[in-house]
C-alpha cells in the first residue's frame, strides 16, 4: 500500500503518460496505487505499472468496454462490456486470462461497482436490469428492472444496505438491498438533456458516487443541451442530501460550453472530483460543498473519457482519446 | 375538347394541354377534375398504364445521415468500427448490425446497396441529390422522386393526394418539391399521425351552406379562369377540390383506428404511428409517402443516439416490411431507406461521426428490386467502395424503374423535353428484377 500522501487539489499535475494504439475509453487505478487499468477503442483492456508505465494487453471482450472495478485487495479485476459480457481478470498475473465470463445484459453493461465490504458486484446497463454478484464466485446474487431507460451509473453506499442507480432520464433509484425495494426517488432530471428540435434525447446520470460518511450523493453528466448533436453542453455536478434527497448544490462552471463529466469521485474535505470532456477539451474539475463553481480546475493536454482516483496515493489517472492513459499527481512535486 | 385558354397563350401549352387531356380520358377523372400543371407527360399511354399498374414508393428518410456503420455496412473489430456487433440476416452470409434484430430477419424481401458515393457532404445539397438524382445548380430545378411519382403513379380519383410527407410535429403545409411538375404535384404534410389540420368542416356551417359556397366559388373562379387561366390557378382550384374529397376521406388519417395490436406491433412511439399511417395511406392508394426519423446528425455521442434512434427504426421499419409482405403490397411497393449522405467510418473525439458520402450505404426493397441482396462493398475499415459504386443519378434511375417507370424518357416541359432522370447515369440494371 502507498504511503498516505497529504492531497493538494491546487497542485494537481501530470506525472506520467502513456501511450496505447488506439483511443481509450475508460480507466481505473488499483486500490495499492500500484497499477491502473484502461480500455480501448481496439476492444482491449490494457494494465499498466505505476510507475514504470510497462503495459501489458488483455483480450477477451467483443466490444468496448465502459464498466471496470477492482476487487477490495486489488487482485482480480472485473470489466463490463458493450456486448454485455463481464469478464474476471486475475489481474496481478504476469499475463492476466479471463477466469469466469458471463452473459450478464442484453446490450451495454455501462457500470459495475464493487459494495463497501468488498463482497458483492453490481452490473447496470442497457436491459435496465439491476443484477447482483458475488465477486469470489461469480455467482448472481438478485436481479430486477426498475428504470424506464438504459441504467447509466451505480453506486453502493458505505452502509452495505442501499444502492443508488441512475439512468438516461435522470432518476435516481435508492434501494434497500435486503429487500430490493425503492427506498426514495432522487430528482436528477436536470441531468437529462432533451432536444426537440434535433429531436434527441441527451445527458443522463453519467456518473454517480457516494462520500465516505454516506451522508451524501454526488450525480454528474451535463445540462444545457443547446446542441447535442453538435457538442454544445455544459458539465453539471448535482450534490444531494443523502438522507431525504434534497439538492443541496448544483455545481456549474464558467467557460466550457463544450462539457460533459464523465466520472466523478468524493475527496477528502467533502470535495468533488469529476474529469470533463467535449469539445471543450479534457479538463479536472474540483467542486467544494459551499461554491456553486469549481474551487479549481486543471487543463489535461487532450480530452478525457474517464477518470478514477485513488486517496492514499494520491493519484488521479485519466483515459484519454489521443490514445493516452494520464496519472495525475495531486500533491507537491 | 375545350383547349386550355392559359394568359400566355401559347401553343406549347395548348399542344401539352390537349395530349394531357387525351391521356386523361382513358382515367375516370378526365371529366371532372380540374386539371393543372403545364402538360408535362411523357407518353399518356404509358402513363395511364403506369396508374393501372397501381405501384407505390415509400422513402424512409434518415434525417441527418444514418451511420452506415450502426446499420447496413459493419465492421465490428476494425478500427473504425464502433462498439456494435454484427448479426446474421435471414439471407445466409448478409451481416448487419445488432441495433437492427427485428430487420435483420426481414432481411430476404431486403437489398441493401452498400457502395453509394455520393460525393456531397452538405444536407441540403445531400438531401437534394438523393431526392432528385441531380446535383443542384442554379440554372435548373429538377422535382423530387414523389411529385414525379405523384405526376407518373397517382390515380386522383382516389380523393387522395398522390404525395404526402409524413413528419415528426408540425404538418399541415405544402411543399415545393415538384419544380416544372407544377405544384399539383408537390407534398402535402401530415404532422406525425394527425390528419391534415384543417380538414374537418367547421361546425357552424351546415351541409347545405358549404355546398352552396363551394358551388358560388366554382363559378366566380370559373369566370375568372375563363380569362386568366395558368397553371398555377389550375393548381389552385385544384388544391381547393382536392381537400374537399380529403376531409371525405379523412378517416384515413386516422391511425388510432387501427387494432391495438397493430399500433403495439409497429411502435407506440412517433415513428411507429407514421409507419403504420404510412401502411393506411398506401393501402389506401396513395402513390408516394415519405416518412422522415429524425436525427441522426450524431457529431457527438453518435452510438448512444444510434442505439436510441435505430431501435425505434428497427421495430417500425421491420413491421411495416413484413406487413407489406403479409398483405401483397410489396410487390407494388418500392420501400426505400436513405439519408442525405452516410457517416465518417473515423470516430471523433466525443464519440461522434461526422458527414461522409464517399462510401455509405442505402436500403431498397419490393417492387421490381432483387429480394436478399447486399450489392457493392467498403473496405475493411469501411473507408471507400471497393466494389458496385453507385451515385444519386444511378439510384434515382433505379427508383423509377423498380416502381415500373422507364426513367429513359422525358417529360415535356413547356414543348421541351426533359429527361425524367439525369441522361447521364443509369438503372442499377443487377438489382432491378
Amino acid at each position: 500500500m502507498a504511503t498516505p500522501v497529504e492531497l493538494d487539489i491546487q497542485k494537481t499535475r501530470v506525472a506520467h503518460q502513456w501511450k496505447h494504439d488506439s483511443p481509450l475509453i475508460a480507466c481505473r487505478i488499483s486500490p495499492a496505487g500500484a497499477q491502473c487499468v484502461s480500455t480501448a477503442q481496439d476492444f482491449s483492456i490494457q494494465r499498466w505499472s505505476i510507475p514504470a508505465g510497462e503495459r501489458t494487453v488483455l483480450k477477451g471482450h467483443e466490444s468496448w468496454v465502459h464498466a471496470l472495478t477492482y476487487s477490495a485487495d486489488g487482485s482480480m479485476l472485473i470489466s463490463g462490456g458493450c456486448e454485455g459480457k463481464l469478464i474476471w481478470w486475475p489481474i496481478l498475473d504476469g499475463e492476466p486470462k479471463p477466469i469466469r465470463v458471463i452473459e450478464a445484459h442484453s446490450g451495454w453493461i455501462r457500470g459495475v461497482e464493487r459494495s463497501s465490504d468488498g463482497k458483492t458486484l453490481v452490473s447496470v446497463g442497457n436491459d435496465r436490469m439491476i443484477r447482483l454478484w458475488s465477486i469470489e464466485t461469480g455467482e448472481k446474487i438478485a436481479e430486477w428492472s426498475a428504470h424506464e431507460r438504459h441504467i447509466y451509473s451505480a453506486a453502493f453506499h458505505p452502509d452495505g444496505v442501499h444502492l443508488a442507480t441512475g439512468d438516461l432520464l435522470g432518476k435516481i433509484h435508492v434501494w434497500n438491498l435486503t429487500d430490493r425495494s425503492l427506498v426514495r426517488t432522487f430528482d436528477g432530471s436536470t441531468l437529462y438533456s432533451p432536444n426537440k428540435g434535433q429531436a434527441a434525447e441527451f445527458g443522463g446520470v453519467r456518473t454517480m458516487a457516494i462520500n465516505s460518511a454516506g451522508t451524501e450523493l454526488i450525480a454528474a453528466g451535463t445540462h444545457k443541451g443547446s446542441n447535442p448533436f453538435g457538442a454544445v453542453h455544459e458539465p453539471l455536478l448535482l450534490r444531494f442530501n443523502w438522507n431525504d434527497g434534497a439538492l443541496l448544490k448544483s455545481h456549474v462552471s464558467d467557460g466550457i460550453p463544450g462539457g460533459l463529466l464523465y466520472r466523478t469521485c468524493c475527496l477528502p474535505g467533502e470535495v468533488a472530483a469529476a474529469v470533463s470532456g467535449g469539445s471543450s477539451g479534457g479538463i479536472l474539475l474540483y467542486y467544494g460543498k459551499d461554491q456553486e463553481k469549481e474551487l479549481h480546475r486543471f487543463g489535461l493536454p487532450s480530452l478525457a473519457r474517464d477518470m478514477d482516483a485513488n486517496l492514499a496515493s494520491g493519484l488521479v489517472v485519466t483515459a484519454h482519446y489521443d490514445h493516452h492513459i494520464r496519472v495525475c499527481a495531486l500533491f507537491a512535486a | 375538347m375545350r383547349y386550355a385558354n392559359y394568359a400566355c397563350g401559347s401553343m406549347e401549352h395548348r399542344l401539352s394541354r390537349r395530349r394531357f387531356l387525351q391521356q386523361a380520358t382513358t382515367t375516370a377523372a378526365a371529366g371532372s377534375a380540374v386539371i393543372g400543371g403545364l402538360g408535362t407527360l411523357a407518353s399518356g399511354t404509358a402513363a395511364a398504364e403506369l396508374k393501372r399498374n397501381d405501384m407505390r414508393i415509400v422513402i424512409f428518410n434518415m434525417h441527418g445521415g444514418l451511420s452506415q456503420l450502426e446499420s447496413w455496412d459493419p465492421k465490428p473489430g476494425a478500427r473504425t468500427g464502433g462498439p456494435f456487433r454484427a448479426i446474421p440476416t435471414s439471407v445466409p452470409g448478409i451481416h448487419i448490425c445488432e441495433l437492427l434484430p427485428k430487420t435483420a430477419q426481414q432481411m430476404h424481401h431486403l437489398c441493401l446497396l452498400r457502395g453509394v458515393n455520393t460525393a456531397e457532404d452538405d444536407h441540403g445539397k445531400g438531401t437534394y441529390m438523393m431526392m432528385t438524382g441531380r446535383r443542384q445548380t442554379p440554372s435548373a430545378e429538377y422535382p423530387q422522386i414523389g411529385a414525379v411519382a405523384a405526376k407518373m403513379l397517382h390515380d386522383d380519383n382516389i380523393g387522395l393526394p398522390g404525395h404526402i410527407i409524413v413528419t415528426p410535429g408540425g404538418g399541415g403545409g405544402r411543399g415545393n418539391e415538384a419544380a416544372y411538375l407544377g405544384p399539383k404535384f408537390a407534398s402535402i404534410h401530415l404532422g406525425g399521425d394527425k390528419p391534415p389540420q384543417h380538414s374537418v368542416k367547421p361546425d357552424g356551417f351546415s351541409e347545405d351552406a358549404e355546398r352552396r359556397r363551394h358551388e358560388f366559388r366554382r363559378r366566380i373562379n370559373q369566370e375568372f379562369l375563363s380569362q386568366r387561366r395558368t397553371a398555377i390557378t389550375d393548381a389552385y382550384t385544384h388544391s381547393y377540390e382536392q381537400a374537399l374529397r380529403l376531409m371525405e376521406r379523412r378517416d384515413v388519417f386516422d391511425v388510432s383506428k387501427e387494432p391495438e395490436k397493430d399500433q403495439q406491433r409497429y411502435g407506440t412511439h412517433d415513428l411507429g404511428r407514421q409507419c403504420l399511417m404510412a401502411r393506411r395511406l398506401l393501402e389506401n392508394g396513395v402513390s408516394f409517402v415519405q416518412v422522415t426519423h429524425s436525427n441522426y446528425d450524431t457529431h457527438n455521442d453518435n452510438f448512444n443516439f444510434h442505439i436510441e434512434q435505430v431501435g425505434e427504426f428497427d421495430m417500425a421499419f421491420s413491421t411495416f416490411v413484413a406487413d407489406l409482405f403479409e398483405r401483397g403490397l410489396l410487390e407494388k411497393t418500392l420501400v426505400v431507406v436513405m439519408s442525405e449522405f452516410g457517416r465518417t467510418p473515423n470516430i471523433n473525439l466525443y464519440y461522434g461521426r461526422d458527414h461522409w458520402s464517399k462510401a455509405w450505404s442505402i436500403v431498397m426493397a419490393g417492387g421490381k428490386v432483387a429480394r436478399g441482396a447486399a450489392f457493392g462493398k467498403t473496405n475493411d475499415e469501411g473507408t471507400e467502395v471497393v466494389d458496385g459504386q453507385v451515385d444519386h443519378g444511378q439510384i434515382f434511375h433505379t427508383y423509377l424503374r423498380a416502381a415500373g417507370i422507364d426513367s429513359s424518357q422525358s417529360l415535356v416541359v413547356d414543348g421541351r423535353e426533359v429527361p425524367m432522370a439525369d441522361p447521364a447515369a443509369e438503372p442499377i440494371w443487377k438489382i432491378l428484377t
